[in-house]
């Protein structure tokens, strides 16, 4: 707390501080690496499974702290992503009895293996820095304060180096492997046809999400992970139709988040962790809502403009009906439209505007009357409603 | 080693739980035939064409393709799968879709480069879908979708191909282009094994047959199986319908299949 205020202090002064430049940098480096399993958790509908293996990792750290008794021995990743492909396991396992449905089954999993590291914490482990509340939150302030000294030399935050670490084998595993974790996630009876395993594969990926889970929740601590991991590739599904442009918008969505995240915490003097994931979420939901061909709005104009053309097809259809018969004139006055054809009156208004603007009607002495082209037009649909 | 057998199904049996699925199967698929897999929902054609590209787990039984495994016959079997069984809204392109169908022949980790593409772009100018190919897979129709799946297949460059429903929810005229160019497979001499639903068109399309429901009824040349008798027995009292339309179509089909020389 007293170490937060300080950033802002600092923050106050005109230059940003070395600390506050660290922590970007180790905010960024988290949100792309969660960003890239990220994509594939979300394309293979899996986004679930990244909060069952963040929680799980728990008791995998725990373990493997009891194990070597060194709370930043590298053997506390391999103990949490072997936790991690336990809890997968497990799920299957569960979901394979067909007795209980996949998302029980996850459900049923992972507050498991959690609440057995919570219950070792609590007895066993209560006076070391692994306290429940820094494993859901973390404390990315604190990160600049722990350093890499060699022989010395301050190389700068350790978390750094960590998280860069697992950024790099994230980048290998998706390139090494991004046409086979392709084929599997589009097709997977083509990919196991094929020879590629598709159960080697999801269990690779598993992996990679436990160790990026465990590198990131020092970090950011386990709940706001998922937010990283989901919202900017659920984000970025919305904004392309390429994968290899999901995968590097996901990445750039991170890092705005992490960044914007960091601003917003000293500024709202915030955890800067859930600040980041507030963001995240707050940048999906403009580009749910706004988002060119897919977000809501793009789809309640699409909407619109269809009601309107095919209102505006009745409406020549209509007066194509009516015209020469005794009752034309009383159909097609411009106050009765809306009631001969059962419509709303602004509705009406808009459609007349719509079709007068399209050249297909013209208003004389307050009555509709069908142009050349309208006339036309409306024949051709009715034509085309009998073919259909 | 018989070269002259595609397929080989000796005993097999797929059961999921205690229920089986396909029973004590045994069918021959000479090389070079167009053949239809017949039989009534829930018959197991799907699960039959699975258990041969080792998707299942089988009870019992065995699968040989050209006398080999299918482990070791990968290269040479291209695969169909239903429509529906993949996400149309993936991120990814026509030409894309495609081109996982040379990702067995590149093996583990080799990207595909241009060679490939070139592939994909010749088998979509083969299916009628060129002018598709940087479409996003999300805005075809399912005919198209079908066409796609065929594209992929051919770049395959396999031996035998086995297709889940190819016809399935396609109009006419894609139904006519699917039927070409499954028969100028055969005419390459390729070895064709397509699920099928639609009885009256066997006799037209194809020249060799399994009726299967559950245990296989009958399998060979059409002329010679797809007889009343082995209908009833595949499809049981339903065929009562199928009597009525097979007579209106019966004399062509007849002449056509005579023409064929069975």
């Amino acid at each position: 707390m007293r170490r937060r205020r300080g950033l802002r202090e600092r923050g106050a002064g005109d230059r940003m501080s070395a600390e506050q430049i660290e922590i970007q940098i180790i905010a960024s480096l988290v949100a792309v690496t969660c960003a890239i399993p990220g994509v594939f958790l979300v394309l293979r509908r899996m986004a679930m499974m990244s909060d069952a293996i963040s929680h799980a990792i728990l008791l995998g750290i725990v373990l493997a702290f009891f194990a070597v008794g060194d709370i930043s021995s590298p053997l506390l990743i391999i103990g949490a992503a072997l936790s991690g492909v336990l809890t997968v396991s497990l799920v299957e396992l569960l979901n394979r009895t067909k007795l209980v449905k996949e998302d029980a089954s996850i459900g049923l999993v992972f507050p498991l293996l959690f609440s057995i590291g919570v219950i070792l914490i609590s007895k066993y482990a209560y006076n070391i820095h692994l306290d429940v509340h820094a494993v859901l939150l973390g404390e990315i302030a604190f990160a600049p304060f722990d350093r890499l000294v060699i022989s010395g030399f301050d190389l700068g935050p350790k978390s750094m180096y960590v998280m860069g670490g697992i950024l790099i084998l994230n980048l290998v595993f998706i390139l090494l492997f991004y046409k086979e974790l392709k084929v599997a996630t589009f097709d997977a009876g083509l990919a196991a046809a094929l020879g590629f395993t598709p159960g080697l594969l999801h269990y690779g990926l598993m992996g990679i999400v436990s160790v990026t889970a465990v590198g990131a929740f020092d970090a950011v601590g386990s709940i706001l992970v998922v937010a990283l991991m989901i919202a900017p590739p659920a984000a970025a599904y919305l904004l392309t139709d390429r994968l290899p442009r999901m995968i590097i918008l996901s990445a750039l969505i991170g890092i705005l988040s992490a960044i914007c995240g960091f601003w917003a915490a000293i500024l709202l003097d915030a955890n800067i962790a859930g600040s980041m994931a507030s963001v995240s979420g707050l940048i999906f939901l403009v580009v749910f809502l706004l988002a060119p061909e897919r977000g809501l709005a793009a789809i309640a104009r699409r909407k619109t403009r269809q009601k309107r053309e095919f209102a505006g097809r009745m409406l020549a259809i209509h007066l194509l009906n009516h015209e020469g018969t005794p009752e034309e004139a009383r159909e097609s006055e411009v106050g009765h439209i809306e009631e001969t054809l059962r419509w709303k009156e602004g509705f009406a208004k808009s459609v007349v505007g719509y079709s007068v603007k399209r050249g297909d009607v013209l208003v004389e002495n307050g009555r509709l009357r069908l142009t050349e082209k309208g006339r036309e037009f409306a024949g051709r649909s009715v034509v085309e409603e009998f073919i259909a | 080693m018989n070269r002259e057998e595609a397929i080989k199904v000796e005993d097999l049996t797929v059961a999921y739980g205690e229920k089986p699925v396909l029973w004590d199967v045994d069918l021959t698929v000479p090389s070079g035939v167009l053949m239809a897999i017949i039989g009534p929902n829930g018959a197991g054609k799907t699960t039959l064409i699975k258990a041969v590209l080792n998707l299942v787990n089988t009870a019992a039984g065995r699968v040989l393709i050209y006398g080999e495994p299918y482990s070791k016959q990968r290269r040479i079997v291209g695969y169909v799968p239903q429509r529906g069984s993949v996400d149309w809204d993936f991120p990814t392109s026509v030409k894309d879709v495609v081109m996982m169908g040379r990702y067995g022949a590149l093996g583990w980790i080799r990207r595909p480069g241009k060679k490939e593409a070139d592939m994909a772009l010749a088998a979509l100018e083969k299916v009628g879908m060129s002018r598709f190919a940087e479409r996003q897979i999300s805005q075809l129709s399912g005919g198209q979708q079908q066409r796609v799946f065929l594209a992929r297949a051919l770049v395959q460059d396999a031996q035998v191909y086995l297709m889940d429903e190819p016809f399935q929810g396609v109009d006419a005229t894609t139904e006519r282009a699917i039927v070409t160019l499954l028969q100028e497979l055969r005419a390459a001499g390729k070895t064709v094994v397509v699920v099928h639903h639609d009885l009256q068109t066997v006799p037209e399309y194809f020249d060799w047959t399994a009726l299967l429901n559950v245990r296989l009824i009958a399998s060979g040349p059409v002329s010679e199986v797809f007889t009343e008798e082995n209908l009833r027995l595949t499809y049981g009292g339903r065929v009562s319908f199928l009597r009525h339309g097979e007579r209106n179509g019966a004399p062509e089909d007849e002449k056509r299949t005579g023409e064929r020389g069975f």
